[in-house]
C-alpha cells in the first residue's frame, strides 16, 4: 500500500494553478507570528511546510538556544495519534525499545525498522494515558503504521495538521513558562509529560527537545496554536525569549548528537540504492533494541545480523583539528583508504572545537579507530583549498548540560 | 491450559487434505510421532467423497486425478493401500458446435473429429507444449530457490535449467522462451483453426484462475497442467478405482500404517508460539497438544493470520500475506440423476471422460468477462465427469451422478451468492441441457457449491482451490509470498505444506513432499 499523497498534474497555466489549488507549501498554525518576525526572509520547505532557517541571524538564533530562550516551531513534524485497548501492545511491537515499561505521561526516544532489520525511521513516543500514545517523526508511515494494526485493537490517524507543536528550549526556558502560569512544570523530569488548561482547552508540555539543553516541547490543538505562542512570547520579553529557525537547532542538535533521518542515515523507505539502508548498530542506534522483548518488527533479522557479525558500518563522532567544518568530507584512514562520510558537522561555538558525525564503514571505527584523516574542500574565492585534518573518534554526546536534567530547573 | 494437554507428539499436521496426510505419511515413516488434525468428521479435504443425496455421493471438488505424484505413490506404496490408477488414461470430450471432438490417450495423443491438416498441426503443437512443460517440471519437485541464499545445489538447479533450455537446440528454446509468458488464445490462435481444440486449451489453461484466455501469462496454467503426469504420461488423466475418495483412502492408510494418528473434528484453533517457537497447538475446543514441529497443510494465509496470528509476525509479512490473491472462480455442481445423461454425438466410452463445454477461446473469454466486474457468466464453460461410472457405489443401480466444475464464478459476486446462485445455476443447467437435452428432466438432486460455500465447506479462503492464484506473481520463491516461500515461515518449527505453497494445487502431494524433504533436512542440521 503507498500513502495516496498524490501531486495532480495539470496542463492549465501556473498562475491558474496557484489560483485553483493555493501555495504548494502549507502554513504552519503558527505562520503569522513567525512572518512577523521574518527578517531573513530564509524560508524552507519541511515535510511541505514553509518554515524557517533563521528569522533575523543565525548565529545570534543559535546563542538564544544555549543563553535565553528559544521558540521554535514544530508543527511540520510527523504526528501520529495511537489508541485503543492495544496501543500499548501495537507500539510494543511496532518499535525497538520496550514500551510496556513506559509509563503514561513519560516519553521515549526510539526507532522502528520494518521485516529486514532496516531502520525505517526514528522519533519520540508519547504516552498520553494508559491507551492513547502520540509517535513523532520526521517521515510519513501511515501505511505501515496501519497494516501494524492489523490483530490489534487499536486506531491510529494522523494528527500533523490538527496539533501544532512548539519547542521552548535554553536555560531560561523554564523561568518562562513561569512566568506564563505553568510553574508547576518545576517537579517534572526529563521525558515527563504534564497537561495545563490553555483558552479553555488543554497543553501538553513535555520536557524533552532536540538541542541537549534544558528544554520543553508544547503541544495544542491548531486553533489555540496562535493564543499559546501570544501567552509565551508575553511571559518570555524579560526572559531574553527569541524566535528561531531550523539553522541554529541544527547547530545545536549536533552538539547535542542527536540523528536526523535522512541526514545522518538513509531511512529504508527513501533509500534508492539498497546498500544505503541500515539497521540500528550501524547508526548507533543498538542501545534502543531490547532483545529481552520476545517479538518486535524486525526482531529475527537484527538477531541474525548480530549472530554473523552482518553489520557494515558504524556512527561515530569526530572531533577535527582546526575550524573549518567538514560537512559530507570523506574520512580516510592514513590518509589514503576511504573509511566513511561525515554527515553532520560544525565549528562548536560553545565547545570551541569542530565536532563532526560520520559514518564509517567497519573496522574503521570499530576495530580500527587511530590514523583517522577527513579531507575538507575549502572553498577561497574559487579556489578550492584541500584541507586533509586529523579525526579522533569522541563519545556523543559532544556537549553535556548538567541543566538539561536538573530538576527541578534552574530559575532566572 | 497445562491441565488438558494431551499428549505430546514429534510432529502435528494441521489438515487433512491430501497434503497434510501425505505430510504425516512420510514423516511418520522417518519415525516421528505424528498427529493429524481435521476440523471436519472425515479427512481428505476437497478430494474426499460426499454425500449428495440418499444413496448418492460424488467427488467433493476434485474428480478428476491428473497429478498424484509417482514419486509418493512409489515411497508410501499407494497400492498396497487400495489406489488403482486403472490403465489408459481417460479421454476428454471438447463439446463445441457440432460434432464433439474426441481426446484420446495423454492429453490428445491421437484425436477423433480433426481433418487431416489440424490433427497434424495439433501433434505438433502438443509436441511444443509438452517440451516446453517439461523444462519447467524440474522446478515443481523442489523447493523453490531461495534468492538470498541461494545454495551451490540451488545454483545448480537453476544452471541445470538453463542446461536443459539449452539442450532443446535453438529453435525450440527460441520458441519456448517467446511462449512461456505468452496467452493461450494467441497460441492456439498462431497453431490451430478448430474452435473446439482451442476452446479446450482455453478452458484448460484458465481452470482455476482469475484470467479469460487472452489474458497475459494465461499460458502457464496449460504448462502447469502439461507438468502434472499419471503412471508416466504426462497430460495424461484418470479417475482410480473406487473414485477419487479412493486416493484419500490410501494415503490415510499408508498414513495410520506408517504410525500416525489422524484425529478428525479436531479444528485447530491456535498455533502455540513461546520465544518465537511453535510449541504446539489449541483445539477449538480448548485442547492442548504439544510438538515441536507444526506443519500446516492448511491455506497460508489462515495459518499465519489466524493461527498464528499477525501479533506475532512481522510488519511486512502481515501486509505481503493480506495481499495474496485470492479469490476463487470456480464453482462445483453436483447432480444426482435417475439415469445417465446423454450427450449429444457422445457414445457410452467418451461418456466414462471428462467432457468440456468451451465451445472456442472467444467463448471462454466471453465467459470471463463479466467475472472481472463482480458478475457470473451467462454462458458459463464447464468440465463435467460422471464419477458413478467409475465408482458404481456412488449411485443406486441405474442412476447416476454428474459432477461439473463451472467457471466462471467470482468470489466477490456483486450481488451476492444469496440471490445470485440460483440464477447461476440456471445458467449451468442451461448449459448443460444445450448439450445433454433432457438432463434436467432426470434431475433428482442439484448441489451448486460457490466459492463463498466452498470457502465455508471446505476453509479454503476466498473458495480458492489452489489456495492462491496460481499466476506468475504468486509462484516459485514468491508461494506463498516472497520471503517465505521455502516451506518454513519465521515462526521456527512451524512449516508451510498445503496448495498455497510451491509449486501449487491440484491432488499432486507436492507441497507436501517438498516440505516434508525440507523439514527432514532442517532438522537434521
Amino acid at each position: 500500500m503507498m500513502a495516496r499523497n498524490t501531486v495532480e498534474t495539470n496542463t492549465a497555466p501556473v498562475s491558474d494553478v496557484f489560483g485553483k489549488s493555493g501555495p504548494l507549501r502549507l502554513e504552519t498554525p503558527f505562520h503569522p507570528r513567525i512572518a512577523a518576525l521574518m527578517h531573513t526572509h530564509a524560508w524552507y520547505d519541511w515535510s511541505g511546510y514553509l518554515s524557517a532557517h533563521s528569522l533575523w541571524d543565525e548565529e545570534l538564533e543559535y546563542f538564544a538556544i544555549r543563553s535565553q530562550a528559544a521558540l521554535f516551531d514544530l508543527s511540520p513534524m510527523v504526528k501520529y495519534r495511537i489508541e485503543g485497548p492495544d496501543a500499548e501492545a501495537f507500539c510494543d511491537r511496532l518499535t525497538l525499545r520496550d514500551v510496556t515499561r513506559l509509563k503514561p505521561l513519560r516519553v521515549q526516544y526510539t526507532a522502528w525498522c520494518d521485516d529486514a532489520g532496516e531502520v525505517i525511521d526514528d522519533g519520540t513516543l508519547f504516552r498520553l494515558s494508559e491507551t492513547r500514545f502520540r509517535l513523532c517523526c520526521q517521515e510519513r508511515h501511515l501505511p505501515w503504521l496501519l497494516d501494524g494494526a492489523i490483530g490489534f485493537d487499536v486506531a491510529i490517524e494522523e494528527e500533523t495538521e490538527a496539533i501544532a507543536g512548539l519547542a521552548l528550549q535554553g536555560p531560561t526556558s523554564f523561568a518562562v513558562l513561569q512566568a506564563a502560569g505553568f510553574g508547576e512544570i518545576g517537579s517534572l523530569k526529563p521525558f515527563g509529560i504534564a497537561e495545563f488548561a490553555h483558552e479553555g482547552g488543554r497543553v501538553t508540555i513535555s520536557r524533552t527537545g532536540f538541542t541537549g539543553d534544558l528544554g520543553y516541547e508544547l503541544f495544542v490543538d491548531a486553533g489555540d496554536a496562535l493564543s499559546l505562542w501570544d501567552r509565551l512570547w508575553e511571559a518570555g520579553r524579560l526572559h531574553g525569549l527569541n524566535a528561531i529557525g531550523f539553522g541554529a537547532l541544527d547547530r545545536a542538535r549536533i552538539e547535542a548528537g542527536f540523528l536526523i533521518a535522512n541526514v545522518d542515515f538513509v531511512t529504508v523507505d527513501a533509500a534508492l540504492r539498497a546498500d544505503r539502508a541500515r539497521m540500528p548498530d550501524e547508526i548507533g542506534l543498538g542501545w534502543l533494541v531490547d532483545m529481552k522483548k520476545e517479538r518486535f518488527n524486525g526482531r529475527r533479522a537484527i538477531e541474525a545480523a548480530r549472530a554473523k557479525g552482518a553489520n557494515r558500518h558504524v556512527l561515530v563522532g569526530l572531533e577535527i583539528e582546526g575550524n573549518v567544518p567538514a560537512e559530507h568530507a570523506i574520512v580516510y584512514h592514513r590518509k589514503k583508504r576511504e573509511a566513511g562520510i561525515v554527515t553532520a558537522a560544525i565549528w562548536s561555538p560553545m565547545l570551541k572545537r569542530n565536532i563532526a558525525i560520520a559514518s564509517l564503514q567497519r573496522p574503521y571505527g570499530d576495530t580500527v579507530t587511530d590514523d583517522l584523516w577527513v579531507e575538507i574542500y575549502a572553498l577561497h574565492e574559487l579556489r578550492y583549498v584541500k584541507l586533509m585534518k586529523r579525526a579522533r573518534i569522541v563519545e556523543r554526546p559532544f556537549l553535556k548540560l548538567d541543566r538539561r536534567r536538573a530538576t527541578p530547573p534552574g530559575g532566572f | 491450559m497445562r491441565s488438558s494437554d494431551t499428549g505430546n507428539w514429534d510432529v502435528i499436521v494441521v489438515g487433512g487434505g491430501h497434503n497434510g496426510l501425505a505430510a504425516a505419511a512420510l514423516l511418520a515413516k522417518s519415525g516421528r510421532r505424528v498427529c493429524v488434525l481435521e476440523a471436519d468428521d472425515e479427512v481428505g479435504g476437497g478430494a474426499r467423497a460426499r454425500q449428495l443425496a440418499p444413496k448418492f455421493r460424488t467427488s467433493s471438488l476434485a474428480h478428476v486425478l491428473n497429478r498424484l505424484d509417482a514419486e509418493l505413490i512409489r515411497t508410501l506404496d499407494l497400492e498396497s493401500h487400495g489406489l488403482e490408477l486403472g490403465g489408459a488414461p481417460m479421454p476428454t470430450v471438447a463439446l463445441g458446435k457440432g460434432d464433439p471432438l474426441i481426446l484420446h490417450g495423454a492429453y490428445g495423443k491421437t484425436v477423433t473429429g480433426l481433418g487431416e491438416a489440424e490433427g497434424r498441426a495439433w501433434t505438433e503443437l502438443r509436441r511444443r507444449l509438452m517440451l516446453q512443460a517439461g523444462v519447467l517440471k524440474p522446478f515443481l519437485a523442489r523447493r523453490p530457490p531461495q534468492l538470498d541464499t541461494l545454495t551451490l545445489g540451488e545454483k545448480g538447479v537453476l544452471g541445470g535449467a538453463a542446461l536443459s533450455l539449452k539442450r532443446l537446440g535453438k529453435d525450440e528454446m527460441r520458441a519456448f522462451l517467446r511462449m512461456v509468458l505468452m496467452n493461450v488464445a494467441d497460441v492456439a490462435d498462431e497453431c490451430l483453426d478448430d474452435d473446439r481444440l482451442k476452446g479446450l486449451l482455453a478452458f484448460d489453461a484458465t481452470l482455476g484462475s482469475h484470467l479469460g484466455p487472452r489474458s497475459p501469462t494465461s499460458l502457464l496454467g496449460l504448462y502447469y497442467r502439461l507438468a502434472g503426469e499419471i503412471e508416466a504420461k504426462p497430460g495424461a488423466q484418470t479417475v482410480p478405482k473406487g473414485g477419487m475418495g479412493a486416493v484419500v483412502a490410501s494415503l490415510a492408510s499408508a498414513a495410520e500404517r506408517a504410525g500416525a494418528t489422524l484425529r478428525t473434528k479436531a479444528g485447530v484453533g491456535r498455533i502455540l508460539v513461546e520465544a518465537g517457537r511453535a510449541v504446539g497447538v489449541v483445539l477449538e475446543g480448548g485442547e492442548t497438544l504439544r510438538a515441536l514441529t507444526i506443519v500446516s497443510a492448511m491455506n497460508p494465509r489462515t495459518t499465519m493470520l489466524d493461527l498464528v496470528g499477525a501479533r506475532a509476525l512481522d510488519i511486512g509479512l502481515v501486509r505481503k500475506l493480506t495481499h495474496i490473491r485470492m479469490k476463487g472462480d470456480v464453482a462445483k455442481l453436483d447432480l444426482a440423476l435417475d439415469r445417465p445423461p446423454t450427450f449429444t454425438g457422445v457414445d457410452e466410452d467418451a461418456l466414462s471422460g471428462r467432457l468440456v463445454i468451451a465451445r472456442s477461446s472467444d467463448d471462454v473469454e466471453r465467459a470471463f468477462n463479466p467475472a472481472k466486474y463482480g458478475e457470473f457468466s451467462r454462458e458459463p464453460v464447464m468440465e463435467i465427469v460422471l464419477p458413478s461410472l467409475h465408482d458404481p457405489s456412488l449411485a443406486p443401480d441405474g442412476a447416476c451422478v454428474l459432477s461439473a466444475v463451472v467457471q466462471y464464478a467470482p468470489y466477490d459476486l456483486k450481488e451476492g451468492w444469496e440471490t445470485g446462485k440460483p440464477k447461476f445455476l440456471e445458467a449451468v443447467l442451461g448449459r448443460l441441457e444445450a448439450h445433454a437435452p433432457g438432463l434436467r428432466e432426470s434431475i433428482l438432486r442439484s448441489e451448486l457449491l460457490t466459492p463463498a460455500d466452498i470457502e465455508a465447506r471446505y476453509r479454503m479462503p476466498g473458495g480458492h482451490w489452489h489456495h492462491g492464484e496460481l499466476q506468475a506473481d504468486q509462484m516459485l520463491f514468491s508461494r506463498p509470498v516472497s520471503g517465505m516461500s521455502g516451506y518454513d515461515t519465521p515462526i521456527d518449527g512451524l512449516y508451510l505444506a498445503g496448495a498455497g505453497s510451491h509449486p501449487g494445487g491440484g491432488i499432486s502431494g507436492r507441497p507436501a513432499m517438498n516440505a516434508v524433504r525440507h523439514i527432514l533436512a532442517a532438522e537434521k542440521r
